[in-house]
């Protein structure tokens, strides 16, 4: 699905933060990457996410060279990729309903066509009764969920989600690894940067590692 | 603690499940930098119809002149001694009329030549104790002008005392002065237009700079570049018709206005004054036109500006790299 071949990156002329980042995300895997603070967990999300290019090395995106991708393909490529920012990045002039619908409602798709699965889905990470509140009134939990819900609802084949529980409680997070974990088991792959060791304790999966630029893996 | 709630949007309808959900737009519709935006295109289009009009009267103005003075030429009989003034004045109005092109001839009478020389030589005047010259007003048709150098040389020969002045060096000169009217007002209409299209797209890059996020989200979500971009056209081209409208009605009807002013009472003589300055003072349908089309080009240039910058946006997020 994705590969990474001894990528390398670095912002200006600065020391390299990624340094021969080689791995692969398989269909269907589940995978946390973690790291201590500034290790560069965001930094790698946005090269999966194609929102940076790297220094050096090849990434491959759904059989493509990322570095050959025109800007006509990205967007098509990135509908295809589900992500949750860390600052959520919903906007404040829509009602939670409406940012969830965003993916759909770029697509050019009929609003009756998906309010019944916006409706649904909100339902799902708990917020149903919050479906007409607007961003600034909802707490950090609710809008880290109402980026969750967007980032799901057009079923992506891969879900990046950085630091998604860093603002729920322990129970929220424990819901809302259940509901990444179901989406997993549903077909989709699943990558969570966190350093929540916690949250990684409650689920076999693969640990990507990053440290001073450098990954480890372990199955 | 601060009152969010009432800076948020309306909330919208709700509607039953399944049924259409009337959306906010993805641009904010109202928003500081938007009303900012709004009232400098406003301005900005004001000042720019107002310099239109301007040089569209002065046009007008300098074109009567000009039309005027070449539409009549002037006999002039000077009093020579032992000939009949009224006999040599009867005679030239004759020639003057046998020519082609001549559309009509008449003497200057008594009363006209008193109120030409009042404001110089006062009033009560008796011209019969005076040597001043007489005059034979010559209407031409212009399409069809007659033969000057004829009508002179015979003029010449036939009535002592007798000139033709066909106003050339007058014509000359207010076409050089027209010329240079309209070419000066052109040129801060020019100046102006620049004035405009740069003022309006550093306040619409302005206003979108609030708008960067909406971008962003729009872009990581999947959107198209095209999507986006015809999402804030359509803001900023509301925005600035919105605009553009405001300060070119306005303008209008300050034409309107001096238009009426100007050619209120015949009787007043300021009115007068400034109708003899200024002609009619009023810019015609195709001033107005000129106005209607000054404000759609306006909203269209806050449009493509906010399309553009989007895309550049847009552009620049696509290409960031590491090595910026």
């Amino acid at each position: 699905m994705i590969r990474f071949d001894t990528v390398g990156m670095r912002y200006g002329s600065g020391e390299e933060v990624l340094k021969d980042i080689s791995f692969d995300i398989e269909p269907g895997s589940f995978q946390f990457l973690t790291g201590p603070s500034g290790a560069g967990k965001t930094s790698l999300l946005r090269l999966l996410f194609m929102s940076l290019k790297p220094t050096r090395g090849l990434i491959n995106v759904f059989g493509k060279d990322a570095a050959t991708l025109t800007s006509e393909e990205l967007p098509a490529i990135r509908r295809r990729i589900g992500i949750v920012f860390q600052d959520f990045r919903l906007l404040d002039h829509l009602t939670l309903y409406e940012n969830v619908a965003l993916p759909l409602r770029v697509r050019g798709y009929e609003e009756r066509s998906y309010r019944r699965d916006v409706i649904d889905l909100l339902k799902w990470v708990g917020l149903s009764e919050r479906i007409d509140a607007f961003p600034p009134i909802l707490s950090g939990g609710e809008k880290q969920r109402a980026a969750v819900a967007r980032a799901l609802i057009d079923q992506p084949e891969l879900l990046l989600a950085d630091e998604p529980t860093g603002n729920l409680d322990p129970n929220l997070a424990r819901r809302l690894l259940r509901l990444f974990i179901e989406l997993n088991r549903s077909g989709t792959s699943v990558v969570i940067a966190t350093h929540d060791l916690n949250l990684m304790d409650q689920y076999e999966a693969r640990r990507l590692v990053l440290n001073d630029g450098r990954l480890q893996i372990y199955a | 603690m601060p009152d969010i709630q009432s800076k948020l949007p309306k909330p919208v309808e709700k509607t039953p499940e399944g049924a259409e959900h009337k959306q906010h737009s993805i641009v904010p519709r109202s928003s500081v930098s938007g009303s900012t935006l709004t009232l400098v295109v406003a301005i900005m289009a004001f000042l720019a119809s107002l310099t239109l009009g301007a040089v569209w009267t002065v046009n007008d103005t300098a074109k009567s002149w000009q039309n005027d003075v070449s539409r009549e030429i002037t006999i002039q009989v000077r009093p020579v001694n032992g000939v009949n003034l009224d006999a040599a004045l009867i005679s030239a109005r004759q020639i003057a009329g046998s020519f082609a092109g001549v559309l009509s001839v008449s003497v200057v009478d008594n009363d006209a030549m008193e109120a030409l020389l009042e404001p110089w030589l006062g009033g009560g005047l008796n011209l019969a104790e005076l040597p001043v010259p007489r005059l034979v007003s010559v209407t031409i048709d212009e399409t069809n002008p007659p033969d000057m150098v004829a009508m002179a040389a015979q003029l010449k020969a036939t009535v002592a005392g007798a000139s033709l002045d066909n106003h050339r060096a007058w014509i000359e000169r207010l076409t050089t002065m027209a010329r240079t009217t309209i070419l000066t007002g052109l040129l801060i209409f020019v100046l102006m237009m620049v004035a405009t299209v740069l003022t309006v797209v550093f306040a619409t890059r302005g206003a979108m700079a609030g708008s960067k996020h909406i971008i962003e989200v729009l872009h990581f979500v999947g959107a198209e570049q095209s999507y986006i971009a015809t999402q804030f056209q359509k803001h900023f081209l509301f925005l600035g018709l919105k605009g553009a409208l405001a300060g070119g009605v306005v303008a209008i009807l300050f034409f309107l206005f001096i238009g009426w002013w100007a050619s209120g009472d015949p009787a007043d003589p300021a009115s007068n004054q400034v109708e003899a300055l200024f002609g009619t003072f009023g810019i015609g349908v195709g001033g107005y036109l000129s106005i209607l089309l000054l404000i759609f080009v306006i909203s269209v240039l806050t449009a493509l500006t906010s399309r553009f910058t989007v895309l550049r946006h847009v552009g620049t997020l696509d290409r960031s790299s590491s090595d910026e």
